[in-house]
C-alpha cells in the first residue's frame, strides 16, 4: 500500500505556525536559493571560491542583509522571518548563510547597536545593499572559546587609536570593506570600525579547508593600524559587546542548521524511494524507515524549538542561555541528520552530485563556531546548576 | 496610467494535479496554490510601465478565499491595490463565465490597460484575455513579447512561431504577455510587509452586479463526462548494441513512424 509521501515539515504542519507574511518571506528566499545558489554551489564548494561581491549584491537586493535591523536601509522584519531566511539560505549552503550572518548579525548589528550616528550612516545603508561587505574579528589563534584572553590591543596615540595584533578564522575577512575588530584597551575590550583599506591592515585567506568551502575564511593582521578617535564603537565597553552580537548570529544558526538538515533529509527520502536494491526501493526496508522517521522527529522538534525561540525573541523575552539551548540542539542534531542521510545515499553520498556530504562537512564548522558544542553545553549546565564549569 | 492586471491562483506547477470525483472540477486543496507563472510577467510589465509613465496598478482576481494569497503576492511585488471576486456560485465557471465576470468587474473603472498572462498553467486555453476584450469592446493585443506606451497608443510585438508581428492599438486595450517579455522581480521584504496594509476590495457576485445564472458549473457550456488518471509510464525499450545498434534504432523509429 503506497500513498503520496509528505515532507518532514508537513508531518509537523509547520506552515500552520507561520503567518502568511512569514511564509511569503520564506518563499522569496527559497526561490532565490533555487535559482541563484543551487545551480552553482557544488562548483563553488569544489573550487573553494565564491563570487563574493556579486553574491553580496544579489543578497542585498533580495533584502536579507541585516533584514531584522531597523532603519538605515534595513528591512526591519521580525526575528522569526530572519530565522526562516537563514533556514532557506542554509538549505542552499551553510557558507552562504555564514556570509549573511556575519554581515547582518555580527558586523551590521555591532554598528547598529553600539555605533555612533556617523558610523551608522556611513556603513549600514551600503552594507544592507551588499555594496560593502563586513567581517567581525573576535577570535584569535590562541583565544577561541576564551576570547577574554585576547592579545590584540588598541592604544591611544594623541587622539588616534593604534591597533596591533591578529585575528583568526574570520569569515568574509579577505573580501571585506570594513572589519569590526575587538581589541583590548586600558578601559577593557572595545570594538573598532576598521576600513580594510587602512594601512597596516592585511587579510590572508585560509586555504585547504574541508568545510565551508563556499565561504571566505581569513586571518586578519593588524600592524600598527592607525585610526581616528571616532573609529571606536562608543556604545559598549567589555566582552558584553561582542557576546551580544554573537547572540544575534547564534539565533540565526538555530534556524539555519535546520535548513541544511532539511535539505539532507529530503534528498535522502527522495533517494531512498527511487533507489532499488534486492528488487525494491531501499525506502521499503524497515532499517531505512527507522532512520528516516528518527531524523524527521529531530528535524521537526528542532523546528518547533526554533519557532518557540523566535517568538520569544520577537517579544524581547529571549535569554542568552535559551539561545544556547537552540544552538546546541539544532547544530548537533542537524549534523547527526546529515551524517545519517549520507549513509542512506551509499556511494553516491560521498559526491558533490548530492548536497548531503557538503552539508555534513559544513555543519562541522557550524558545530564549532559561534560557541562550540561544548561551550553551549556548559552554558546550559550553568543555567541548570548555577555553577560555571568552564574555568 | 491606470492598469489592471488579472491574476489567477493555480495549483503549483510541479504538483500532481487531480480532479475531484464529486463534480469533476480541479481539486484545489490537493496542491499548494501559486500565482499563475505568466501572470507574474504581466504584473512585472505593469509595474515597469507605471514606473516609467506614472500611474497605478490594480490586481484583479476571481477565485476562492485562498486566492487572496495571490493578490497579496502581486501587492508585495509592488501593485497598489487589489480586487478579489469571491463567491461560491463562481465555482466551476468556464472561460465564457470567467470572462463575463471579469469584464463586469473591470468595466467602468477607468483602466487604460487590462493585462493578463497569455495562458494559465491549469486550464491552458489562452482565451480569457481575448474574450474579456471582446466583452469590453476594446482592442486586444495578445501574446506580447514587448510593450511600449506612447500617449494613448500601445504598441506590442506579438510573438509568432516564426518571429513577431508589430501590433498597435489605442487605449483602453487588453494586453496579454508571454514569458519572453521580462524577468519578474522577487517581492522585496518591505513589499511583503507593506502588502498587508494595501487595500483589497472583496466582491461577492451580487456586489459586482453579476447574474448568478450565467456563472458556475451549472452554466458551463461544456461538461466533463468522465476522467481517468494518466496510465503509469510503460517501461522503455532498450536497444542493445551488438554492432547493429544504429540499424536497430532506425528500425524502431521507423516502426513508431518517427522517421
Ligand atoms: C569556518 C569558521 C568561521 C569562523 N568565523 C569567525 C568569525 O567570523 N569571527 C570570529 O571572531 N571567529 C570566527 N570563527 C572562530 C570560532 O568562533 C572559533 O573557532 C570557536 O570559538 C572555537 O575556538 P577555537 O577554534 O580556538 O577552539 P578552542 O577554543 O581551542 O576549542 C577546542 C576544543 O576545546 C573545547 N574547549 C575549550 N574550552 C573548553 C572548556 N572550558 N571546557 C570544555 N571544552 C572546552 C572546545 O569546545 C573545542 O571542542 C570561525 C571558525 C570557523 C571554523
Amino acid at each position: 500500500m503506497t500513498q503520496a509521501p509528505q515532507t518532514p515539515f508537513a508531518l509537523f504542519d509547520i506552515d500552520h505556525l507561520l503567518s502568511e507574511e512569514e511564509r511569503a518571506i520564506r518563499d522569496v528566499v527559497r526561490e532565490f536559493v533555487d535559482s541563484e545558489i543551487r545551480p552553482h554551489i557544488a562548483d563553488w564548494f569544489e573550487s573553494g571560491s565564491i563570487p563574493a561581491r556579486e553574491l553580496a549584491r544579489d543578497l542585498g537586493s533580495l533584502g536579507v542583509l541585516g533584514m531584522h535591523l531597523e532603519g538605515y536601509g534595513c528591512q526591519g522584519t521580525s526575528a522569526v522571518a530572519y530565522g526562516l531566511a537563514c533556514l532557506e539560505l542554509e538549505a542552499g549552503d551553510s557558507g552562504i548563510r555564514s556570509l549573511v550572518s556575519v554581515q547582518g548579525s555580527l558586523a551590521m548589528h555591532a554598528i547598529r547597536a553600539f555605533g555612533s550616528e556617523e558610523q551608522k550612516q556611513d556603513w549600514l545603508p551600503r552594507m544592507a545593499t551588499g555594496e560593502a561587505i563586513g567581517c567581525f574579528g573576535l577570535t584569535e589563534a590562541d583565544f577561541g572559546s576564551n576570547p577574554s584572553g585576547m592579545r590584540t590591543s588598541a592604544r591611544r596615540d594623541g587622539d588616534d587609536w593604534v591597533l596591533d595584533g591578529s585575528k583568526m578564522w574570520i569569515t568574509n575577512g579577505s573580501v571585506a570593506d570594513v572589519a569590526v575588530v575587538w581589541a583590548r584597551t586600558d578601559d577593557g575590550i572595545r570594538g573598532f570600525v576598521v576600513p580594510t583599506q587602512t594601512p597596516g591592515f592585511r587579510a590572508n585567506e585560509i586555504h585547504k579547508k574541508m568545510s565551508l568551502r563556499a565561504s571566505v575564511t581569513s586571518e586578519l593582521v593588524l600592524d600598527g593600524v592607525r585610526l581616528p578617535a571616532d573609529a571606536v564603537l562608543p556604545g559598549v565597553v567589555g566582552l558584553r559587546g561582542p557576546l551580544s552580537c554573537l547572540g544575534e548570529a547564534r539565533f540565526g544558526i538555530v534556524f539555519g542548521t535546520l535548513g541544511a538538515a532539511r535539505d539532507s533529509l529530503q534528498t535522502a527520502i527522495d533517494y531512498s524511494i527511487s533507489r532499488e536494491q534486492f528488487d525494491k526501493p531501499i525506502a521499503a526496508f524497515q532499517l531505512t524507515q527507522k532512520k528516516l522517521a528518527d531524523m524527521a522527529l529531530e528535524l521537526g522538534k528542532g523546528m518547533l524549538l526554533a519557532l518557540h525561540l523566535g517568538r520569544l525573541k520577537d517579544e524581547h523575552l529571549i535569554r542568552p542561555e535559551q539561545v544556547s539551548v537552540g544552538k546546541l540542539n539544532n547544530a548537533r542534531e542537524s549534523l547527526a541528520i546529515a551524517r545519517e542521510c549520507r549513509s542512506i545515499l551509499g556511494g553516491n553520498g560521498i559526491t558533490l552530485e548530492y548536497p548531503v556530504i557538503r552539508h555534513m562537512n559544513n555543519l562541522e564548522s557550524v558545530l564549532t563556531y559561534e560557541g562550540t558544542n561544548e561551550m553551549h553545553t556548559l552554558v546550559v549546565g550553568q543555567a541548570l546548576t548555577g555553577i560555571a564549569a568552564y574555568r | 496610467m491606470k492598469i489592471a492586471v488579472c491574476v489567477k491562483q493555480v495549483p503549483d506547477t510541479w504538483a500532481e494535479k487531480a480532479l475531484k470525483a464529486a463534480d469533476s472540477t480541479l481539486d484545489r486543496d490537493a496542491a499548494d496554490g501559486v500565482m499563475n507563472e505568466l501572470d507574474e510577467y504581466a504584473v512585472e510589465e505593469a509595474l515597469k510601465l507605471t514606473e516609467a509613465h506614472g500611474g497605478e496598478v490594480v490586481v484583479v482576481t476571481m477565485g476562492p478565499e485562498r486566492a487572496g494569497e495571490t493578490v497579496r503576492k502581486a501587492l508585495s511585488m509592488g501593485a497598489d491595490s487589489g480586487v478579489h471576486l469571491v463567491d461560491e456560485t463562481l465555482h466551476g465557471s468556464d472561460a465564457l463565465a470567467t470572462s463575463y465576470a471579469l469584464a463586469e468587474v473591470l468595466k467602468d473603472r477607468g483602466f487604460d490597460l487590462v493585462m493578463f498572462g497569455s495562458e494559465s498553467t491549469d486550464a491552458r486555453m489562452s482565451v480569457v484575455p481575448a474574450m474579456v476584450a471582446e466583452r469590453l469592446g476594446i482592442a486586444q493585443l495578445t501574446f506580447a513579447q514587448k510593450v511600449e506606451v506612447s500617449g494613448p497608443t500601445v504598441t506590442i510585438q506579438r510573438a509568432t512561431e516564426t518571429g513577431y508581428d508589430t501590433v498597435e492599438a489605442q487605449t483602453p486595450a487588453v494586453v496579454s504577455v508571454v514569458e519572453k517579455i521580462n524577468e519578474p522581480r522577487y517581492p522585496s521584504f518591505k513589499g511583503i510587509m507593506a502588502a498587508k496594509k494595501k487595500p483589497v476590495e472583496t466582491l461577492s457576485v451580487s456586489d459586482a452586479g453579476l447574474d448568478a445564472a450565467r456563472l458556475g458549473l451549472s452554466a458551463a457550456w461544456s461538461q466533463v463526462e468522465d476522467f481517468a488518471a494518466r496510465p503509469p509510464k510503460a517501461a522503455g525499450t532498450i536497444v542493445v548494441d551488438e554492432g547493429d545498434g544504429g540499424a536497430k534504432l532506425a528500425g524502431f523509429l521507423a516502426e513508431q513512424k518517427f522517421i
